[in-house]
């Protein structure tokens, strides 16, 4: 009997469970449509030649990505969030990445509690993150800014980079450590030698989801903003008074660029593989 | 042999320098700007607003306040319902989708993995302000069902109600579900499948008895997002939600800004972090630790 799984269920070795996978994929074929039809109508009506966001379909036009460019407002929220994103993204690397080796490596007390306690920002609802900085800095008296902003998405950004890393070295050969200690490496050099280039692509997939989820942010940033916009607080602001064309193209412009920075991601680690 | 034996007693005698190295600093940061930022918010929640001022006494007038105003209950009987309507819903899509992935996905299946996490990548708020777009009176849908003729005149039963609020809120979060779905399915042996058909159970038992039980502790990491997310959100119910639909998010992010009350605002914080809480306690019990 031949194994299934690494072949499409074309092959009919298993007589008794065929359990019909074409209604299975089906399924698929339907969730994936429900996942694609609002970004489609988002893609459709960024070219719409229309000042309303409906149909019918107007005609092509690249007209709201020109107003779109030549938003000053846009574009500096843009600005403050690459910054905010890089910034908030390479602390939570750092503390993720140290974290991720003190749970692998040491067996200490209370490490199953260390690993919870570090989750929590991702376990409990992102509002509470933001109302509880809030009060936090307003009893330091710390004014709100940028600033404000990175701190928050850290927070939760290190445990989102934690996640892969930790799962990364769970498949860790710890002989290979072994070895090294063995021809007689330091702690130090194992870490920078050994463990950090196997999991060099957990590292980078969990920096880029880190990095997503605070460009993206809005829960925590709505708290912890002060009058520098990120650019998911410009298009809230927006949303809420008058929603144009030219959200739906910036929306659009950022779906391509983060779909291509994915797409390098996963083309990097499967290269590394 | 000595070499060996050098390196590992080396090894052991500085072991903790590494351990403060590595653990300190995460436990630090997450401790100065989580912990104890959530240490304050809970005393706020037992003080209380009189006249415009907090008065830093301990009371328990928030959480009074909560309990009596039968408005408030609704609420939160509303959110906690919304919760776990969604996460529910989540499941049921996310089952099927990720056992097809895995098990006859082949070698598109990292492809159709990516394909369900690339919607998070684009804009959370326009994800969910497209709904509107397609429920809406001049809406997408409504569009097409006149064109079809099954409706003579747009309607506006799509938008702004409960339906449209879970409607989103399944959408928004599902991709939090499929993959941990996923990833339980792809741990699976193969030959748990042939073993179970060899003796001669049907399909459906050998899902029921054998798989699911397999595949829970990612059903229960999933479930963990999908019900924390949900439990605090208020932009959907504000952007398709009714006006009378508000959630505890809606009330939380208007006490600690129009309402200007920050101490009901903390005390309803607390009931957030609670409720998710009890949730994550059923989760870990039932073996979810390692899916998270």
């Amino acid at each position: 009997m031949t194994t299934v799984g690494s072949e499409p269920a074309t092959t009919t070795d298993l007589p008794r469970q065929r359990s019909r996978p074409w209604l299975l994929g089906l399924w698929a074929v339907v969730v994936y449509g429900f996942l694609y039809l609002p970004l489609a109508v988002l893609v459709v009506m960024s070219f719409n030649n229309s000042r309303i966001l409906s149909l019918p379909f107007k005609g092509f036009t690249t007209r709201w990505y020109s107003i779109a460019f030549s938003d000053e407002a846009i574009r500096v929220s843009l600005g403050n969030s690459l910054q905010v994103a890089a910034i908030a993204t390479l602390l939570s690397t750092i503390f993720g990445l140290l974290a991720a080796f003190a749970i692998y490596r040491y067996r200490f007390f209370g490490r199953n509690a260390f690993r919870i306690a570090l989750n929590l920002p991702i376990l409990l609802p992102g509002i509470v993150t933001g109302v509880a900085m809030l009060a936090y800095f307003s009893n330091l008296g710390l004014e709100l800014s940028l600033g404000t902003v990175i701190l928050g998405h850290a927070v939760f950004g290190l445990p989102v980079a934690l996640g892969p890393m930790l799962t990364r070295l769970s498949q860790f050969p710890r002989n290979l450590e072994e070895a090294a200690y063995d021809l007689g490496a330091k702690p130090a050099q194992v870490f920078t030698g050994v463990i950090f280039p196997y999991i060099r692509s957990a590292v980078i997939a969990g920096a880029l989801l880190a990095f997503t989820l605070s460009f993206d942010e809005v829960v925590v940033t709505i708290f912890l903003t002060g009058r520098d916009n990120t650019l998911p607080m410009e298009i809230w602001g927006r949303l809420r008074t008058n929603i144009t064309p030219e959200i739906a193209a910036v929306a659009t412009l950022v779906l391509v660029l983060s779909t291509g920075l994915v797409l390098l991601s996963q083309w990097e680690a499967a290269r590394e593989e | 042999m000595d070499a060996t034996l050098s390196a590992q007693g080396k090894r052991r005698s500085q072991p903790r320098l590494g351990l403060y190295a590595s653990l300190l600093p995460p436990l630090i940061w997450t401790t100065l700007l989580y912990f104890v930022p959530l240490a304050i918010l809970i005393s706020f929640s037992v003080w209380r607003l009189e006249e415009f001022d907090i008065v830093k006494e301990f009371s328990l007038t928030n959480f009074k306040t909560i309990v009596t105003n039968p408005a408030y209950r609704t609420i939160i009987l509303r959110t906690v319902g919304t919760a776990l309507g969604v996460t529910f819903i989540d499941i049921a899509v996310a089952l099927p989708l990720g056992f097809f992935i895995a098990k006859y996905g082949g070698r598109w299946r990292s492809l159709l993995t990516l394909l369900v996490i690339l919607p998070l990548w684009s804009s959370y708020l326009v994800r969910v302000f497209a709904w509107k777009i397609i429920l809406g009176y001049n809406g997408v849908l409504n569009t097409l069902l006149i064109e079809l003729g099954i409706l003579h005149e747009p309607s506006s039963a799509f938008l702004y109600n409960q339906f449209s609020t879970m409607l989103t809120f399944v959408h928004v979060w599902l991709p939090f579900m499929v993959l941990p779905v996923i990833t339980a399915f792809e741990r699976l042996p193969n030959d748990l499948w042939e073993a179970s058909a060899d003796l001669n159970a049907p399909p459906w038992t050998t899902f029921r008895r054998v798989i699911l039980p397999l595949v829970t502790p990612g059903i229960l990491a999933g479930s963990i997002n999908v019900f924390s997310l949900t439990m605090g959100d208020f932009i959907t119910p504000s952007l398709v939600g009714s006006p009378k639909g508000i959630m505890l998010g809606n009330v939380i992010s208007s006490q600690f800004g129009v309402s200007y009350n920050w101490p009901l605002g903390a005390a309803f914080s607390l009931v957030v972090m609670l409720i998710v809480f009890a949730g994550l306690a059923i989760a870990l019990k039932q073996g979810a630790l390692d899916s998270l």
